[in-house]
């Protein structure tokens, strides 16, 4: 188990962005990654890869995909940090605040198969065998999803700013 | 220089940098000829740097004390968080809806055996499958294999899912209406788990396979030569028809 703490520990970082970028809320998205880690410890010794990476991403992504579904079955949703003050509470950051929330209120309104491809590609820099693996599906799919991905990204960035309550609605209709 | 076309999936390992440096360089000659494109994928380029510049503040934020791995890996158990207490009380406030929804479900459809083992398989993956500290009793499966036997009184076939991606996690026997009943769990990879119940049948000696979903769960369950088998697991999982089928074709070569 002492292995378990020195491959896992140092992507913790990157399993919380992840979570926090995929379901916009962040004790939500805590939740998902101490569920995550969690699964990890009980199933470390059952796991198929060396590389713990895909395989946490992996574990992470679906209990994500889970809540969404619960959400959309029973209706519940939990409110969206627009400001994620924590992250940005000196004065300093407060430009960095603003365009953190706008976008993402525009990832937001990418359909969440395509934020996940996005951000696993883009941002935690999977390869995209790996991301397949997370997500599932072939790298096929992963290709086309990231290529609509950024069509949609780009499409939604260039827009005149949006008023931030119509992003809100679109997502709790979604999610 | 190959000749090989430039494709889509080239453009975007070029912005993901994940293209050979001779591909490269191919897509950049190519790039160079055709500036629509090339703004395209520079457009594509800034974004995925924007998101890179946005997000990182988040990885660099201090762990709270309760993603603390090390206290984890110590005593591995679940602690409830606000989330799941929320979660829980939606659950508990929908249970009367569900309990209609149930009803109705138990006056359309006849109500039979299979019916029945439905539900408490369904029963069985709410209580059990959630359960992170002990889902099951036992995780030897030899030995599971001998006490399920033992106390439903006939020989119990453990189903063998591991073609399909499932472990055994283990079983234990669980009380019905009817009796006892073997319960076996499974899960996958990442922790996506089904349960399968089996017991002696009452009624409904034999009955087709039949799909039945709750809001939370779905499954299939059918009767081959007065022993019952239900198959459940979260609702959405595709892969469940296939894997029912397979256990019913494993039960029948006993």
């Amino acid at each position: 188990m002492s292995d378990m703490l020195h491959l896992v520990e140092p992507l913790i970082p990157a399993l919380r962005r992840y979570a926090r970028a995929l379901v916009r809320h962040h004790a939500a998205a805590d939740d998902l990654v101490q569920d995550c880690l969690e699964r990890a410890v009980i199933h470390w010794e059952q796991r198929r890869s060396d590389n713990p990476r895909p395989w946490l991403f992996a574990i992470l992504h679906n209990l994500a995909i889970n809540q969404f579904r619960r959400a959309t079955v029973r209706g519940v949703h939990v409110a969206i940090d627009e400001t994620n003050e924590d992250a940005f509470g000196q004065e300093a950051a407060q430009e960095h605040k603003v365009m953190y929330r706008d976008v993402m209120a525009k990832l937001a309104r990418l359909p969440h198969d395509q934020r996940a491809v996005l951000l696993l590609v883009g941002v935690e820099d999977l390869s995209y065998a790996d991301a397949a693996k997370v997500l599932g599906v072939p790298v096929g799919t992963v290709m086309s999803r990231l290529a609509r991905a950024r069509e949609r990204l780009h499409h939604e960035l260039e827009e005149t700013p949006g008023d931030l309550d119509h992003n809100i609605v679109q997502l709790r209709n979604k999610t | 220089m190959s000749n090989r076309p430039i494709t889509e999936d080239d453009l975007h390992a070029y912005v993901d940098r994940a293209l050979e440096p001779e591909r490269e360089a191919e897509v950049r000659v190519y790039l160079d000829k055709h500036p629509d494109v090339a703004k395209r994928i520079a457009a594509y380029s800034d974004e995925r740097n924007l998101l890179r510049s946005v997000l990182l503040p988040i990885a660099e934020e201090p762990l709270p004390p309760r993603l603390n791995l090390a206290r984890m890996i110590e005593s591995p158990r679940r602690r409830p968080s606000s989330l799941r207490w929320a979660i829980a009380a939606m659950l508990m406030l929908s249970l009367g809806g569900l309990g209609g929804w149930v009803i109705r479900g138990a006056t359309q459809a006849p109500v039979g055996g299979i019916v029945a083992l439905a539900e408490e398989a369904s029963d069985s993956y709410r209580v059990y499958a959630s359960d992170r500290t002990r889902p099951v009793e036992l995780r030897d499966s030899t030995e599971l294999v001998q006490w399920v036997s033992n106390r439903l009184h006939q020989p119990v076939k453990l189903p063998d899912l591991t073609k399909s991606g499932y472990r055994l996690m283990g079983g234990r026997v669980v009380p019905t209406a009817h009796g006892p009943a073997a319960m076996f769990m499974y899960d996958d990879d990442r922790g996506e788990r089904l349960v399968v119940l089996t017991r002696p049948m009452t009624s409904d000696q034999n009955a087709p396979m039949a799909p039945h979903s709750g809001s939370d769960v779905a499954g299939f369950s059918w009767a081959d030569g007065g022993t019952g088998y239900s198959l459940v697991g979260p609702r959405g999982v595709d892969s469940l028809r296939p894997l029912a089928n397979e256990i019913r074709k494993q039960a029948q070569t006993i």
